[in-house]
């Protein structure tokens, strides 16, 4: 039974259509979850709420049949229920759409939507494959998806990869839906159209678990809500009856008065000038500039180009035209080891893949772009390396037993310390920061907000990349809106508001 | 992505006119139909090869399990003549099924990466012909009729061995394209997280892949030395870059999940036409080896153009993907 | 862990495991070989069996390199085989010693250069590229050597191959060992060799931080076809002749060495001193197997084993121990 328009029928409520009792989960020396309980009505959207690390991704994979817990029941429609693998999750009904879906690039969409359970010839057990292209399609109609079903899945934008992916879970006949971080890379029109699929599926009778980081979202799409904080059950409740800050406050455990603490600074002279950069495929004619003390927030959708004009800046990729100046002196940067000589740092977005090497030490990791300079010509110099890595962990109190310690072994706050120490350690002028809150928890969230006070009160010229609407617009000086590769706008602090800065970045403005 | 495949016949076939023109001798259809013969040993090979290159391994055994399943059967026809055909295909098989399984075994459980074992159970197998026929060869006149008549004997007015090469690769078609256990193949190498969440078992398609792998070498081991009619340990030496460069130039994807039955067969055809053409256009048999390089560099140089996601200019295809063969073919850690 | 990049000072203070394996190893293979011949401990004897495996120790070297950034590169005999032919072609043509060695060194570049260009060019694997250039490097052996053989080189440089020091310890193991420990020093106590480390762990993080990347990829191939050049003058001073099939198989000998070594095939850790203690114990153990008259082809298939046995006896160990954990196959 698949959801189509015409089978889109009021269910009755009954009881509980999961119930999740008591469930506990350990990885070696960490307590993931802990005696964690709610239930979840058919026809309901329940927005999950904690910071990261607070166990959410760990549920939802014990959910999925990913992980086993160590105690503790998942009831689904009245049976208790165990699931060896991701299959058998799927075949209960539980399905998870992830925000990096994860998907098979190389097969069509139609495959991909129908892969757990092709359509079979009656007589042999072989594929039909135009059944399986039309059920597909039906499948994508439902929910009224304008996507090809014969593309190849690599070939497909962000927003259409979502839509195969709640194509796939219906076609698996998922009652149980979990939307982890869904929006994230969406842009508004898309996400109207991923409410109005919500909405749809919770009026088919599905329950629907919604995680979010935006408040927006949960206020907009959510019946209840479940809070949960260091592993464990804090709240449950109907989001009619709750406020913002009070979730804020449940998800931290101490009142929040302020996530964005704005530390004036005097502003300097132009630090790096940038006129009409150009890239054949992802930027065009962008044309800004920065002054020491100042924070430039640059705003965007997915597909906006920013991370892409500051690799282009830093040297990491070929730009096809445009200038920089630096001090007002025009420079050639043409690989990142120029950009660095020239004092600009620049702190990746993935943080994971680009920021630190886990089996390296944290001397070596601090002291990585800055080999050349610990004196001992073209030799290491272990001494110069722990000087300088015992510098930044003093000034940033990482967390560490020394400077030979392994970087895997940190706590994740104390890695993106590492990073940024290793960024710091080249000295910088200019200083780009790619998402640097992205994915992590409010408490380290406010350090790295006071950090970037830190460095604009020591005259470093500050780009701050950032999908998050409210950070930009309470950090930044000054905003430049990107929108599919080219300055949408560029707006004041005074001139900049939430409507504004959307419309720009939709394209609208 | 457009599918190749039709470039592909299309190249084949303005390479038969550009050969035709140098030397008309070599399109009649006579020696058309020996190039057809002379090209399904590679054909087999190649179906083999794909199962390996699709789950992002490789194969660098197949040419060593070919020479030891033909030295294996020839000895024993020596010591048996009265075994029919029927059996020593049979046997081919299966003694290619075991060959490819200690493959398996070692990349889909303990893990070895796939090119390492393939590199070791090369010279392994190799070391093995030695051991089994103390260095001798094994020529036609040792070997039984029924043996190494067969492959040329027609079977309504087509030879076995080509008919063999038929039937290998049809079957192989329609596993890939209408089996989910066919389909998974395609699946685990596109993305293996993807396949575990889809409840696709790395483990048992990785297993299954090296096997069959290992089973058409066997075959193809039989079929060689039966038409060739010796068996010597460095048989078919050389002949494991043919078979890769057939498969990179029908449009196989290094990171694996992108391959077709037909591409490589064109592939197969392709290669097979260039090396049989040679002595026709009067060039020397010693240049054999260089060109299959050649051919290896531009249809990966080409492959590789095709490839390459839009927009992203400096950081490599490599950096994104997992290495291919290199890393172990693993379940993502739970 | 040791040979990560970690401070060098760690190294020397305690011997990493893999190493201590080996040695261990090492010590057995030769009591068992002395048990087994009694030529074995003869020392010129043993000196003389380094010259086995001198010329693929020398290319092990910067192929452990190559691995350690995350690369392989399988054409390693191939470009000895056509640094081989080089020299061949300008002995023929009348070159004298240094010139004919200076040709084979330039090839050996050249080809190597090419590799790298390949892979950092067509942004392809160097699996893949390597399996294309060893059989065009070796076609193009085939194309020229061949039926025939090149047996025509300078008497200076053949005298030079077969030099030795003290009577004892030929000049090709000196070359050897001095290379060893350049090696040594630049991988574990330079910059360069910091960031060659980096660069295997994560390519992506190296970039970001300012690494040359693709430079240094190049010319890690470029180095790697520099000493196959090396190799190929002092194999072919060894034999005194060139034909078509020089070199053979070789690639699979010198893999074998730095994987045995503990240089991980994944990228990112390996140590020098754990190549050439890898090296010593093929070397003891080839000499050993060939002094009681074992053909070639099966000391071939020793090696294949041992070289599946490296990385699976660790994985099978590990294996188990998981198994014993969850009581229950996963």
């Amino acid at each position: 039974m698949s959801l189509s328009a015409e089978t889109l029928a009021e269910v009755p409520a009954k009881g509980p259509s999961l119930e999740v009792r008591g469930i506990s989960k350990r990885f070696g020396g960490v307590q993931a979850l802990t005696e964690v309980s709610f239930s979840l009505r058919a026809g309901e959207v329940m927005a999950l709420i904690g910071e990261n690390g607070a166990g959410k991704s760990t549920l939802v994979k014990i959910l999925t049949g990913v992980h086993r817990p160590d105690n503790g029941e998942i009831i689904v429609d009245g049976r208790p229920r165990s699931f060896a693998n991701a299959r058998d999750a799927a075949m209960a009904g539980i399905t998870a759409i992830h925000q990096e879906a994860v998907m098979f690039e190389d097969l069509t969409v139609a495959e991909n939507i129908m892969i757990t359970h092709p359509p079979r010839l009656r007589s042999v057990r072989a594929i039909d494959w135009p059944r399986l292209r039309r059920e597909a399609a039906s499948h994508l109609a439902a929910i009224g998806a304008d996507v090809d079903p014969a593309a190849q899945l690599g070939t497909i934008g962000i927003a259409e990869r979502h839509l195969v992916s709640i194509a796939s879970a219906l076609a698996f006949d998922a009652q149980i839906l979990i939307f982890d971080e869904p929006t994230a890379a969406l842009s508004l029109k898309e996400i109207e159209a991923l409410y109005v699929i919500v909405r749809k599926l919770r009026e088919a009778g599905r329950s629907i678990i919604f995680i979010s980081h935006k408040f927006d979202e949960i206020f907009a799409i959510a019946d209840r809500y479940t809070v949960l904080r260091d592993g464990a059950f804090v709240a449950s409740g109907a989001i009619a009856e709750v406020s913002r800050e009070q979730l804020v406050g449940m998800m931290v455990g101490r009142p929040i008065t302020h996530v964005y603490p704005k530390a004036t600074a005097p502003i300097g002279e132009v630090a790096l000038a940038v006129e009409s950069f150009s890239n054949a495929t992802e930027f065009r004619d962008v044309s800004f500039d920065v002054r020491h003390g100042e924070i430039v927030g640059f705003y965007g959708l997915v597909g906006a180009g920013r991370t892409e004009l500051m690799e282009a800046i830093f040297g990491l990729s070929h730009k096809s035209a445009g200038t920089l100046r630096i001090e007002g002196e025009p420079v050639t940067i043409s690989r990142p080891a120029d950009a660095i000589r020239r004092g600009i740092a620049y702190v990746p977005e993935d943080r994971g893949r680009s920021g630190g090497i886990l089996p390296m030490s944290i001397g070596a990791n601090i002291s990585l772009a800055v080999l050349g300079r610990l004196g001992g010509g073209p030799f290491l110099s272990s001494r110069g390396e722990a000087t300088l890595a015992r510098r930044f962990i003093d000034l940033l109190s990482i967390k560490a037993a020394g400077t030979a310690q392994r970087l895997d072994q940190l706590s994740g706050g104390n890695q993106q310390k590492v990073v940024i120490s290793k960024w710091l350690a080249t000295d910088p002028g200019i200083i780009i920061l790619d998402e640097p809150t992205k994915g992590i928890d409010i408490g380290s969230k406010i350090a790295v907000h006071e950090f970037i006070g830190t460095l604009v009160s020591r005259g470093v010229a500050v780009i701050l990349v950032s999908s998050e609407l409210d950070e930009v617009l309470s950090l930044a000086d000054r905003i430049v809106v990107m929108h599919r590769g080219c300055v949408a706008a560029h707006l004041d602090r005074g001139q900049a508001n939430r409507e504004l800065v959307v419309r720009y970045a939709s394209g609208d403005g | 992505m457009p599918r190749r495949e039709p470039a592909l016949a299309i190249l084949l076939v303005l390479l038969l006119v550009v050969i035709g023109l140098r030397a008309p001798a070599y399109v009649t259809a006579g020696n058309l139909v020996n190039v057809l013969i002379d090209s399904s040993v590679l054909c087999i090979l190649v179906v083999g090869q794909l199962f390996a290159l699709l789950i992002r391994g490789i194969d660098l055994s197949t040419a060593a399990n070919l020479a030891f399943v033909g030295m294996f059967l020839a000895l024993l026809s020596q010591a048996h003549p009265e075994l029919p055909a029927i059996a020593y295909l049979l046997l081919a098989a299966l003694a290619g099924l075991f060959l490819g399984a200690i493959n398996a075994v070692f990349i889909a459980i303990v893990g070895v990466p796939a090119i390492i074992c393939t590199l070791g159970t090369m010279v392994i197998y190799r070391g093995m012909i030695f051991l089994l026929s103390d260095g001798a060869w094994v020529s036609s006149h040792e070997m039984s009729q029924p043996f190494q008549t067969f492959p040329l004997e027609s079977w309504l007015g087509v030879p076995n061995i080509v008919l063999v090469a038929v039937l290998v690769a049809l079957s192989a078609w329609l596993f890939l394209r209408f089996t989910s256990t066919g389909r998974a193949f395609y699946a685990v190498g596109s993305s293996p997280l993807a396949a575990t969440f889809a409840g696709i078992s790395i483990r048992r398609t990785t297993l299954l892949g090296f096997i069959l792998s290992g089973l058409c070498s066997g075959i193809a081991g039989y079929l060689w030395t039966a038409r060739y009619a010796i068996a010597f340990t460095q048989a078919g030496q050389g002949l494991e870059f043919a078979v890769i460069a057939a498969c990179f130039i029908g449009g196989v994807a290094v990171s694996g999940g992108r391959g077709s039955i037909a591409g490589v067969l064109v592939g197969a055809l392709f290669i097979s036409v260039v090396q049989t053409a040679l002595p026709f256009v009067r060039v020397s048999p010693f240049v054999q080896t260089a060109i299959s390089g050649t051919i290896i560099l531009i249809a990966v140089a080409v492959n590789s153009r095709a490839e390459r996601p839009r927009g992203r200019q400096i950081l490599e295809v490599e950096e994104r993907r997992p290495a291919p063969a290199l890393m172990p073919i693993e379940e993502p850690s739970k | 862990m040791s040979g990560s990049g970690a401070s060098p000072l760690a190294i020397l203070r305690r011997l990493p495991a893999w190493e201590s394996v080996l040695i261990v190893l090492l010590a057995a293979v030769v009591i068992l070989n002395s048990q087994l011949s009694p030529y074995f401990l003869d020392v010129s004897n043993l000196f003389d069996s380094t010259l086995n495996f001198d010329e693929k120790a020398m290319i092990a070297l910067p192929l452990a390199l190559v691995i350690i950034t995350g690369q392989i590169d399988v054409s390693v005999a191939s470009i000895v085989s056509v640094c081989a032919v080089a020299m061949g072609l300008a002995s023929n043509a009348g070159a004298d010693g240094t010139l004919v060695v200076a040709v084979g060194l330039a090839t050996g570049l050249v080809a190597g250069l090419i590799n790298g260009l390949l892979v950092v060019g067509l942004g392809v694997h160097s699996i893949v590229v390597t399996i294309g250039t060893l059989s065009l490097y070796r076609g193009i052996t085939e194309a020229i050597v061949q039926d025939g053989a090149f047996t025509k080189f300078p008497k200076p440089m053949l005298a030079l191959g077969r030099a030795y020091l003290f009577n004892v310890v030929p000049f090709e193991t000196l070359c050897w060992l001095v290379i060893a420990a350049i090696f040594a020093v630049v991988l574990h106590l330079t910059i360069a060799g910091r960031r060659i480390f980096a660069i295997g762990n994560n390519a992506q993080a190296a970039r970001y931080s300012g690494i040359a990347v693709d430079r240094y990829k190049v010319a890690l191939f470029a180095l790697t076809g520099l000493l196959c050049g090396l190799a190929a003058a002092f194999l072919v001073c060894r034999l005194g002749s060139v034909r078509q099939s020089i070199a053979e198989g070789s690639e699979l000998q010198v893999v074998t060495i730095v994987v045995l070594g503990g240089v991980s095939i994944a990228g990112g850790t390996g140590t020098i001193a754990g190549v050439v203690l890898s090296t010593l114990l093929i070397g003891a153990l080839t000499y050993g197997l060939n002094l009681v008259n074992i053909p070639g082809l099966v000391v071939d298939l020793c090696l294949g084993i041992l070289l599946i046995a490296s990385i699976s006896v660790p994985r099978a160990i590990r294996l188990i121990a998981l198994w014993r954990r969850i009581g229950q196959p996963t």
